[in-house]
């Protein structure tokens, strides 16, 4: 940045003569000023922005992050109306904490968030049925599978319009993505999840 | 006058811890993201991948990008998340994506014998180099996509 000598009628930086100086700036200079105060702001406001979004991924990824439920397969305890006029505006959104992907130990009756093992890209809201070791009866088919080490047996709370582990199995531990803990939204749902014991389905070894 | 001092001070103190714990905040959240987005070191150690990985332990780079593109082909070193075990990541290499049809020998040790498998829809077949000392797809299955944790790219 240049200045102006004093004494002098004849700014340094744009060579004119301006019989202001040395009293007053030059006008180049206070455009310059004015320029670089509002870089300044936009650089700020972008690291700002920046930072901010840095520590709210960092937060949503280990401790705990809001999610929409699509689907009714979890009624009535998640989007208990099938409203499709209102779209994704009428979707609980929950709160998901990941403070139990430090040790992988769940209960029966959690409703979790997982990758789902056909297609990774897509996660499903279900319930915890059945934990390692547990016997699980399928009245379908009038099969009783053990759910093997590491695996978990998942199913909705609205058997009928439900993808769930009746179709695909167990499914392994470490495709939990998280553990739904709060309705957040709509505001007259918000309430805390209950664990819910499915006693007729699950028996321990 | 001495109290509107001290407490001048204190709240220079206080600014200037904020805003260093800010800066330590912000590091820990960059390394963060690099580690969960972008690559992360590992440590992999056991006798499953030899030769390819030393027995006592060989620091290996994992990249997260190409696992997140679905860009994990047959032939590549991958960490993927024990289904066994969900607390530990096991390091392998992957023989088949879905739809391969796999022959594998089960037994080494025991028979020859080849089966024959198809990997199905969103999993992928992974086996050890050694498949002498290695616990793989082998033994529990075709393990989901969801599971690759990262692609070794460097040793």
């Amino acid at each position: 940045m240049s200045t102006y000598l004093i004494g002098q009628k004849t700014c340094m930086n744009c060579k004119t003569l301006n019989p202001q100086l040395p009293l007053q700036p030059c006008r180049c200079i206070l455009g310059e000023i004015s320029n670089m105060a509002a870089h300044n702001f936009l650089w700020s406001l972008t690291k700002n922005c920046f930072t901010f979004g840095l520590i709210g991924l960092t937060v949503s990824d280990r401790y705990a992050s809001i999610v929409p439920v699509r689907g009714s397969s979890m009624s009535p305890t998640f989007n208990p109306t099938t409203d499709s006029f209102m779209g994704s505006l009428s979707d609980d959104h929950v709160l998901m904490e990941k403070f139990c992907l430090q040790k992988y130990k769940f209960s029966h009756g959690d409703v979790i968030v997982f990758c789902s093992p056909s297609n990774h890209k897509e996660k499903h809201v279900k319930r915890i049925i059945g934990l390692p070791g547990d016997w699980i009866g399928t009245p379908m088919t009038n099969d009783v599978v053990k759910v093997p080490n590491g695996h978990c047996w998942v199913e909705g709370d609205n058997p009928s319009s439900s993808l769930d582990s009746r179709s695909f199995g167990p499914i392994p531990l470490g495709l939990v993505k998280g553990r739904v803990t709060h309705i957040l939204w709509p505001p007259q749902r918000v309430r805390h999840v209950e664990r819910k014991n499915h006693q007729k389905r699950h028996s321990p070894s | 006058m001495g109290v509107r001092n001290q407490l001048s001070l204190f709240v220079t103190f206080a600014k200037e811890g904020f805003e260093k714990s800010l800066l330590v905040g912000k590091f820990f959240c960059c390394l963060h993201v690099v580690n969960t987005y972008v690559c992360t070191p590992a440590l992999a150690y056991g006798p499953s991948m030899l030769p390819t990985i030393n027995l006592t332990g060989d620091l290996v780079l994992a990249e997260r990008i190409s696992t997140r593109f679905n860009k994990v082909c047959p032939g590549d070193v991958v960490l993927v998340r024990s289904p066994v075990v969900p607390r530990r990541i096991v390091t392998k290499r992957v023989i088949g994506m879905e739809g391969d049809r796999v022959s594998y020998v089960a037994d080494p040790k025991s028979s020859d014998k080849f089966e024959t498998v198809v990997v199905p829809q969103g999993h992928v077949w992974i086996e050890g180099d050694n498949i002498y000392e290695s616990n793989d797809s082998r033994k529990f299955g075709a393990v989901p996509y969801g599971l690759i944790e990262g692609r070794v790219f460097l040793r």
